[in-house]
């Protein structure tokens, strides 16, 4: 494995079973600072567990976590939130509070860890992740229930950057939006990590993503990281799923895209 | 440079100038924002030249500034001027919260709301009943519709696991009641009569009506939790797309068992009541089993029977189809799920108690005292 020094988050030898069925065992994996990974696998895989372990909201059968150096594993409440205060975190399903308006969603975690801000702020943060997220203004005044499947993909990518984070984890951000809105949140996504030194932590089903912003990704297959590296990397590993996953129909499509817009 | 954001007011060459320095991040923000209310000046220079770390509501802080004060930024390197072009693209004026209404308007709203909305809930109720029927007509007419491993299992549910708690309740007020009447009755030397107390009063009212709460605590608010999750997570309306009328599929079920369960708990209870009472008798009045079981043979009628029989089955129509009306009402978030689990079991329980009430009066009038 590659040298732990930069590296924010490192995950070792991670177990996570649920009764019978082992999602995953001895899995490693290192995101370096400042990069954007990408995750990848088929769907039942466990990239979704793998990132709640992550942030310690699955507690693994056996290994260990760390995350800007300390150990997310078995840690008492007031030490994580230290933690927890410098990610940002966008659920499969959005998770969105669903008694609160958009904006207030937005605002529960700067009001959480940062009680001394005043309203008017408040309310003018909340109005500018917003439309950062690409929603329109009117959807701040409402309640998730009243929001389309992509509107609710957008405001919690919204309540995810509240923060500002260092570390972002991203499950599936574009699955459900539209093609240039995706497109978008890639950009924005790119250029928060270029001017913020953020580090990603991607789940993506969207080929076009991954080679639009990933700087690596990782393959998850057969219950661990099978292989991590720059796409063209992964393209030179004789693995199955890998040359289908990027060979295939889709990966074709989307890697003529990108290396059309490249010579451009 | 410290570990806060600052920033100090200078003039150069005549021009007010603001100079920041520090981290300029939401973390480390400090008084910052205060502070910059009390300044202005048309036209000054803000310098961030000095500034060692940004985020967005740095950025965003920066951008109020420069925006209401006509000001210009100067020392921005890649990186701010990037985030400060961000924050000004998403800098779109919206309304966050509605418009507040005088506290008169308002009263009279709420007022003018829940007077309609009670209206429309005894209305639904009554088309919800409506509906009920003709679900069970067509049930009925074409008997393989029927649902028969759903109700079997709402049986076990509302029915078999209620025995230990309802069994418990019963046997409680049952020993209460006995001691109670033991008490005041011993006063006119007439402690025998504590066995007509238990025998009456369980039979004829108590054991159905602490049933009918107890039911309706238990499965009306259940009946209104499951349904008004699944009408949130569309599932009723999968159901309906498939062609599974939700009406038979899951309101059904559950008004059956209630309708049906009732009248066995009831009598159940009705039954450890008088064991409970029956025991306090034989400890503290010195009145054997054999003789207890005697006397109550003797002074309850078999006509509280019938009448406590033939409430059950009314008071489980009631408990099941608030539930169910309520769950199925839920609509938007999850704390409506909780408000229609509250409302079902309240509206239960007060439906039961006015009916208890009617039928007390009705089988007095046509003589089963
Ligand atoms: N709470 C749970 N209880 C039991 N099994 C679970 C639970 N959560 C996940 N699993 C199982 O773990 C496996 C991995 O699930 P996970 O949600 O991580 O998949 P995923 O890789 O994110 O898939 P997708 O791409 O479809 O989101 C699945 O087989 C799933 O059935
Ligand atoms: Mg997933």
């Amino acid at each position: 494995m590659s040298q732990n020094g930069d590296s924010i988050i490192s995950v070792r030898g991670l177990k996570n079973a649920f009764g019978e069925q082992v999602v995953h065992e001895g899995l490693d994996l290192d995101v370096r600072k400042g990069e954007i990974l990408g995750v990848v696998g088929g769907s039942g895989t466990g990239k979704s567990v793998l990132m709640r372990s992550i942030i310690g909201l699955q507690t693994p059968l056996a290994g260990d976590v760390t995350v800007f150096g300390q150990s997310m594993v078995g840690r008492d409440e007031t030490e994580a939130k230290n933690i927890r205060r410098r990610w940002g975190v966008l659920f499969q399903g959005g998770a969105l509070f669903s008694t609160l308006t958009v904006a207030e969603n937005v605002q529960v975690p700067i009001r959480e860890f940062y009680p001394r801000i005043d309203n008017q702020l408040l309310d003018e943060i909340a109005t500018y992740k917003i439309a950062m997220s690409g929603l329109a203004p009117e959807a701040a005044m409402k309640y998730p229930s009243e929001l389309s499947g992509g509107m609710k993909k957008r405001a919690g990518i919204a309540r995810a950057l509240a923060l500002d984070p260092e570390l972002l984890f991203l499950d599936e951000p574009t699955a459900g939006l539209d093609p240039i809105g995706a497109a978008a949140f890639d950009q924005l996504v790119k250029e928060l990590q270029k001017n913020l030194d953020l580090t990603v932590f991607l789940i993506t089903h969207d080929l076009d993503t991954l080679y639009a912003i990933c700087d690596r990704v990782a393959v998850l297959a057969d219950k661990k990281v099978i292989a991590v590296g720059t796409i063209p990397e992964l393209l030179a590993l004789d693995h199955e799923w890998i040359q289908e996953y990027f060979r295939g129909p889709r990966g074709r499509a989307a890697q003529a895209t990108e290396t059309a817009e490249v010579s451009a | 440079m410290s570990d806060i954001a600052q920033f100090e007011e200078v003039t150069e060459d005549g021009r007010q100038v603001l100079r920041f320095s520090g981290p300029l991040t939401l973390a480390r923000l400090g008084r910052l924002p205060d502070r910059l209310k009390e300044v202005s000046g048309r036209g000054m220079l803000v310098d961030v030249g000095g500034v060692d770390r940004m985020d967005t509501v740095g950025a965003w802080l920066i951008h109020r500034l420069v925006h209401d004060n006509d000001a210009e930024v100067r020392g921005a390197d890649e990186s701010t001027s990037f985030l400060l072009q961000n924050v000004a693209a998403a800098d779109k004026p919206a309304k966050i919260r509605p418009d507040r209404r005088p506290a008169f308007v308002q009263i009279m709203d709420q007022m003018g709301t829940a007077t309609a909305l009670a209206g429309k809930t005894m209305l639904g109720l009554l088309g919800f009943f409506g509906a009920l029927l003709v679900t069970t007509w067509t049930v009925i007419k074409r008997p393989r519709r029927f649902r028969f491993n759903a109700t079997v299992q709402r049986f076990e549910i509302v029915g078999i696991h209620a025995l230990g708690i309802i069994g418990l309740m019963s046997f409680l007020i049952g020993i209460v009641i006995a001691q109670q009447g033991a008490v005041q009755l011993r006063q006119f030397g007439a402690e025998v009569f504590t066995i007509n107390l238990i025998g009456r009063l369980t039979f004829r009212e108590l054991g159905v009506l602490m049933t009918a709460i107890m039911v309706a605590g238990r499965s009306g608010s259940a009946f209104a939790a499951q349904l008004g999750s699944m009408k949130l997570a569309e599932e009723v309306d999968a159901m309906r797309t498939i062609g599974v009328s939700p009406m038979e599929a899951l309101v059904l079920p559950r008004v059956m068992a209630t309708v049906l369960m009732m009248p066995l708990l009831g009598f159940y209870s009705a039954i450890v009541a008088i064991i409970g009472g029956g025991l306090l008798c034989w400890v503290s009045l010195d009145i054997p089993p054999a003789t207890f079981i005697q006397r109550i043979r003797e002074v309850t009628p078999i006509t509280d029977v019938w009448i406590s029989l033939i409430k059950a089955p009314v008071f489980g129509l009631i408990i099941g189809i608030s539930g169910c009306f309520q769950g199925m009402q839920v609509e938007g978030n999850n704390e409506e799920v909780g408000l229609r689990t509250t409302a079902a079991v309240v509206q239960a329980i007060f439906l039961v108690i006015v009916l208890d009430a009617f039928f007390a009066v009705f089988f007095s009038e046509v003589g089963w005292v």
